[in-house]
């Protein structure tokens, strides 16, 4: 199981990165005219790296990560990547005329794997986020944790080297969010993906992150960049953990208390 | 620090797992099959005293005699007579033959020309520009309007009879999968376009599949369309060398003045109407949206 998913992220070791943003910008046409969403982005994400996208609400994250994943382009500036990116999104985004087992066979498929090998692969992906038993499961017959797992395998199913993940965890109470992120780390160690993880949640971006990145507002600028050194696993009441998210709040607040100033 | 490695590593191992399997326990909800006597009970029982309601208030107006003209209310012991006679002699299962197989292939055909006709209005602007609100529009032109035309074009004919059933079921369908699609919600394209389905293996993966509650909904009003403009077409087009059909059987009364013939006839239009939508569409809706948890049991 880890061998297979490993071998697209060696792939990409080849590379010096997962993914290359380069000078990017993205404007929306608003009714005061062009509205500047992000602003001269350049962000690289290495091969095997977690980073988290921090940022207040609106502030652009959902963007970027499209522009990342090739639903939009940008206005300006490049993107480069090893192959189509994988995304989660905060909905589950699963098929609700599909089993659970049979989205992440529509994966599968849709990535050129032969009919007779879907259905093994899939068991196993489930088995990699311990749902063994979910295969035949409709979508509306899981719980919210188990929906974000199964849209997790569904990811993973795509074999790409490089994880997006928009908030995906942001709907779930805080004991299963919890048991989520102790997954995604565990599954991100074994696979050796790289991943770029949007949240507004500091602390789980402290929890998850190797590099934490903060994203101002109005337009979209990479205010700081924070390296997490804390040895995996990581609990989210470890003090280091909460150290470093009380440093990184305080300069969230700053960021966004600046618009309030005129 | 090795002490914490270690109690770490079983939180990653065992106890992991256990605190997700109980909360995958805990959240998953249980359903079960309803019990076939409150079935019979909720579903089967109150259609049936209606019904039995209805008989009852019919048998009361002929015995009191508030309705004393057979030619106008005939009893139902009456109507049942003429029910078993055409029974009897075989004829009964013709007439409803003749109308449900014309019915069902020329909603076929309806089928076949309103599918790929709502997906091109759906997927491709233009079109959906140009004929969209005509194709709309069409739905609330009354089926029978197509049955004078339909004679001069094509004469006193089946081909007639399936020409006003497809001018009644095409507009309903292709509305049908137009709405479908155009309420798929745009995260399942977007989901679908991050795993590869672009194009036509979108529309084939995602669209079509997310649209099926809509489709079947327009399938559904298709048939009832069918039925009733094929119902006008056989009292209208009524002609000895097209075989009986039940709306040929409703004119003939109406000749004979057999009040008895006509209320057959209006029984059997309603009950074959009824029929096919309890025993084909609508256990296919139910399907539908049971698979996916959009129906709630109430
Ligand atoms: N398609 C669009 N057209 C116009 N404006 C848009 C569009 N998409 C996003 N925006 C604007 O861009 C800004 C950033 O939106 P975005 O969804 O990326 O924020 P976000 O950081 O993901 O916020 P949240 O934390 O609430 O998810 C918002 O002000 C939004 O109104
Ligand atoms: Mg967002």
């Amino acid at each position: 199981m880890a061998t297979t998913l490993a071998k697209a992220a060696d792939g990409a070791e080849a590379a010096t990165h997962a993914a290359r943003i380069e000078h990017v910008s993205k404007s929306f046409a608003g009714p005061a005219g062009q509205q500047l969403v992000l602003d001269d982005i350049t962000l690289d994400v290495a091969p095997g790296e977690f980073v988290t996208l921090l940022g207040a609400s609106g502030c652009g994250k959902s963007t970027l990560l499209n522009l990342v994943a090739g639903l939009d382009r940008p206005t300006a500036g490049t993107i480069t990547t090893d192959g189509r990116p994988a995304l989660m999104f905060q909905e589950h985004a699963l098929f609700p005329w599909l089993t659970a087992g049979k989205n992440i066979e529509l994966a599968l498929r849709l990535r050129g794997v032969p009919k007779n090998e879907r259905r093994g692969r899939a068991e196993e992906l489930l088995e990699l986020v311990r749902l063994k038993g979910a295969y035949g499961k409709r979508v509306h017959e899981l719980s919210g944790g188990m929906r974000q797992r199964v849209a997790l395998a569904r990811a993973l199913a795509q074999e790409s080297s490089l994880l997006l993940m928009d908030e995906p965890f942001a709907a779930l109470d805080a004991i299963t969010r919890d048991v989520l992120h102790d997954e995604l780390t565990r599954i991100w160690r074994e696979t050796r993906l790289s991943v770029l993880f949007v949240t507004h949640n500091v602390r789980e971006a402290v929890r998850l992150a190797q590099r934490v990145v903060l994203l101002s507002s109005r337009p979209g600028r990479i205010a700081r960049q924070w390296t997490v050194g804390i040895p995996h696993p990581r609990r989210i009441e470890d003090t280091a953990v909460a150290e470093l998210s009380v440093e990184i709040t305080e300069e969230l607040r700053g960021e966004i208390r600046r618009h309030g100033q005129h | 620090m090795a002490s914490t490695e270690t109690t770490a590593k079983d939180r990653d191992g065992g106890d992991l797992a256990g605190l997700e399997a109980g909360l995958d326990a805990l959240e998953t909800v249980q359903t079960g099959r309803r019990p076939l006597r409150q079935t019979l009970r909720e579903k089967v029982l109150p259609p049936v005293v209606a019904v039995a309601l209805v008989l009852a208030v019919w048998q009361a107006l002929v015995s009191f005699g508030i309705v004393d003209d057979p030619t106008k209310l005939p009893s139902p012991g009456a109507v049942w007579d003429v029910l078993r006679e055409a029974w009897l002699q075989g004829e009964l299962l013709g007439y409803i033959w003749t109308s449900v197989s014309r019915g069902l292939l020329g909603f076929f055909f309806a089928l076949l020309i309103g599918t790929p006709l709502g997906l091109l209005v759906a997927r491709v602007k233009v079109i959906r520009a140009a004929i969209g609100p005509i194709l709309s529009g069409l739905q609330s032109l009354p089926s029978v309007a197509w049955v004078p035309p339909a004679v001069i074009w094509l004469g006193l004919n089946n081909s007639m009879m399936y020409a006003v059933i497809l001018l009644g079921a095409v507009p309903s369908i292709a509305n049908g999968l137009v709405s479908g699609v155009s309420q798929v919600p745009p995260l399942f394209l977007r989901a679908g376009r991050t795993l590869g389905a672009t194009g036509l293996k979108g529309t084939w993966h995602i669209v079509l599949p997310a649209a099926l509650p809509g489709y079947v909904a327009g399938l559904k009003q298709g048939w009832a369309f069918s039925w009733r403009s094929l119902m006008a077409a056989e009292i209208i087009a009524s002609f000895p060398d097209l075989g009986i059909g039940l709306g040929q059987l409703l004119e003939n009364g109406r000749n004979a003045s057999d009040m008895a013939m006509v209320f057959e006839a209006i029984l059997l239009i309603l009950t074959v109407g009824i029929a096919i939508d309890l025993l084909v569409f609508s256990p296919l809706e139910r399907w539908v949206l049971r698979s996916r948890g959009l129906l709630v049991r109430s």
